[in-house]
């Protein structure tokens, strides 16, 4: 069996926005939950930071096909 | 991964897909342009035009079906992407928000439609195009508003932090608005029309290997197809859902720019 090792190394480096990204919605879903008016000023922050949290898994992508 | 032989069965190991699988020859000719992504984004043009022309077109009080359907896209769009993101201005760029969304959404659902299926939005450069304009939209209505020293002050210099801590901030907010931003948003749509058309290759060719199999393989291969159309579906939810994030992120970065403190 071959293969390239890249790829097992981007999976373990998707664990962490993974985490990142889980723990931003389920803040934000409590947040909703405790007050459903804060839906509108909650939304964009959560998007924002689920956006830049995301972005280190994306970047993991391009390096596991460039590398 | 691509010498990975997973069975084998009738003596040609599997082939699992790989990226060369999204490298399509041309349709027609010999030239580089008429190959089944290009010519889906052209197809996605032509029949969101048509659609919402036909929608628009004997508008009335009394909506008909065609109407409803294309006033509650076009709703969803203003009310809650646009206008509940940007705040009172927010009717300049509800028409590129509107062909962004429709536009990354029906290609996006290519990706599903029988006998297309391709999601021509898993070819990185039309997300790179796609971010590249909202890259260009949010930081010229920031400059227009702000004019271009002030807004390069806001990104650099955020109020209410400590003098030191901009050694660290500030290439940390130049990077984020120049680079991750634009970046990032043609990545994220790319990745997870990548990453959805491998899927649903891996179960339907699978799928396909096993039929050639000995008897027992036969038997299990109905799973792998069936898994392939529920994948489908997934695909579809993934699908829309990406095509709204594309677009909320457009208009929250429009609106980052546009308000008067960041």
């Amino acid at each position: 069996m071959k293969g390239t090792l890249n790829l097992v190394g981007y999976g373990l480096s998707a664990i962490g926005p993974a985490i990142a990204t889980g723990m931003i919605f389920a803040a934000y879903i409590n947040g909703v939950a405790r007050q459903p008016e804060a839906r509108s000023v909650l939304q964009p922050i959560a998007f924002l930071g689920f956006a830049l949290a995301e972005a280190l898994a994306l970047f993991g992508l391009v390096l596991a096909f460039v590398l | 991964m691509r010498s990975l032989h997973l069975l084998r069965a009738d003596g040609g190991g599997f082939v699992p897909p790989s990226t060369n699988d999204f490298n399509l020859p041309p349709v027609f000719g010999h030239n580089a342009y008429s190959t089944k992504p290009i010519l889906l984004v052209f197809l996605s043009v032509i029949l969101i035009s048509v659609f919402f022309l036909l929608a628009s077109r004997k508008a009335a009080i009394v909506p008909s079906k065609l109407q409803f359907a294309g006033e509650s896209i076009y709703g969803f769009v203003r009310n809650d992407v646009a206008r509940d993101n940007i705040g009172p201005d927010f009717m300049r760029f509800v028409p590129y928000l509107f062909t962004l969304f429709t536009f990354v959404l029906v290609n996006n659902v290519f990706g599903i439609v029988p006998l297309l299926q391709f999601p021509s939005m898993s070819r990185v450069s039309f997300p790179y195009v796609l971010a590249f304009f909202t890259f260009l939209v949010f930081h010229s209505v920031g400059i227009h508003r702000h004019g271009l020293l002030k807004y390069l002050k806001d990104i650099m210099f955020m109020p209410g932090v400590p003098k030191a801590a901009y050694i660290l901030l500030t290439p940390l907010e130049l990077a984020t608005f120049f680079f991750v931003r634009p970046l990032t948003l043609a990545l994220r749509l790319f990745a997870n029309m990548f990453a959805g058309h491998l899927l649903l290759l891996v179960f339907i060719l699978g799928g396909d290997h096993l039929l050639k199999g000995v008897i027992g393989l036969k038997l299990i291969s109905p799973f792998a197809f069936g898994f392939g159309i529920a994948m489908s579906f997934f695909e579809l939810l993934v699908q829309v859902l990406q095509a709204y994030i594309f677009t909320l992120l457009t208009a929250l970065y429009i609106a980052g720019a546009v308000a008067d403190e960041h």
